[in-house]
């Protein structure tokens, strides 16, 4: 069972690898995005960090609720409310429980992820953070080891994509060659799951 | 028309002035008399390129007389950002609706319906046909 300390546990994760990879994601941002992928999330995250030291909410719903929530009014770029929508959202389909089992997180993740491609309206293959998050979710029934090996293949697998959604579709053909930022970002936000599992 | 109250207008954009000249155009446009309240939620709180979802909630408060809040957006996060805090439920006043609509040509439409006190459907109907209007 995955209880707040695990959910917390994810989120400090997070934002440790977040922290170390910010210039990497600012980088992969500057061909095809405005150069702020790394230093939105970093402020965000941290923020996130911060806020759930603070307030120490109790429950695993509570958790990623609040950091959603946080994420939203911290970040400034498009990644805030995509990344603070699928938080919010899945911990809002977890509910109030004191633990959850991994299946019933991996059931509230897969909510997160449609809400976030209702709200931005991108679906796979169109070099998103989407295209790591459904291969994650559709590997977490395997473990988080899975969904950690699916996401950063499907990071990897954005470089050859057009870009359809974003300020990277206006550059149309060029986008191609090019991993995406939010995708990468995803695999960071998914491999965290593995670490504070001890995996 | 609700009691003499006006539909209140928020324009988010990236840029800090261009949300704050657009809302000067549509002020400017509309003509004198009646004062539609029209608040400017630019760039983010540090003063940068981007959005911030706390000048965005404080622009609403502000405009809101109790007859709606009409948001109009430019792009991306802007866009985003509203979605997500319409989506949270209590950031917002109650009866806000981001408008599906130009910015620039949507503002000044939202603005001069507001003003002789049509209600937030009305003012939402003027701004989003201003994309029906072409230009060549």
């Amino acid at each position: 069972m995955l209880d707040a300390d695990f959910f917390r546990r994810w989120m400090t994760a997070t934002a440790a690898s977040v922290d170390r990879e910010a210039e990497r994601l600012t980088a992969l941002d500057s061909p095809i995005g405005d150069a702020d992928h790394g230093s939105n999330l970093q402020r965000g995250f941290r923020a996130v960090a911060a806020t759930l030291e603070k307030e120490a909410p109790d429950t695993p719903g509570a958790v990623l609720t609040l950091a959603g929530r946080t994420l939203i009014s911290t970040v400034g770029g498009a990644s805030g409310p995509l990344y603070g929508t699928l938080l919010r959202r899945t911990g809002k389909a977890l509910g109030d429980a004191g633990e959850v089992s991994e299946a019933e997180f991996a059931q509230a993740l897969r909510t997160g992820v449609d809400a976030v491609s209702t709200l931005g309206g991108a679906a796979p293959g169109d070099k998103t953070m989407i295209d790591a998050l459904v291969p994650a979710v559709d590997a977490l029934p395997d473990g988080f080891g899975a969904a950690r090996s699916a996401a950063e293949e499907g990071a990897l697998a954005t470089t050859p994509l057009q870009a359809h959604k974003g300020r990277a579709s206006y550059l149309g053909e060029r986008s191609i060659g090019h991993q995406d930022p939010g995708a990468t970002s995803a695999s960071l936000l998914i491999a965290a799951l593995a670490e504070a599992n001890g995996e | 028309m609700s009691d003499g109250k006006l539909v209140g207008i928020v324009l988010v954009s990236h840029s800090a002035e261009v949300a704050a000249s657009v809302a000067e155009l549509a002020k400017g446009l509309a003509g004198g008399g009646i004062t539609v309240p029209v608040a400017a939620a630019g760039g983010t709180e540090g003063g940068g390129l981007g959005t911030s979802s706390e000048l965005i909630a404080a622009a609403a408060a502000s405009v809101d007389q109790g007859a709606g809040v009409a948001v109009l957006t430019d792009l991306g996060s802007a866009v985003l950002t509203v979605k997500a805090l319409l989506a949270e439920g209590d950031e917002l006043p109650p009866d806000t609706h981001l408008v599906d609509a130009p910015f620039v040509e949507g503002a000044v439409a939202a603005v001069v319906t507001a003003a002789t006190g049509a209600d937030l459907a009305a003012v939402e109907a003027a701004a989003g046909e201003a994309y029906t209007y072409r230009k060549a």
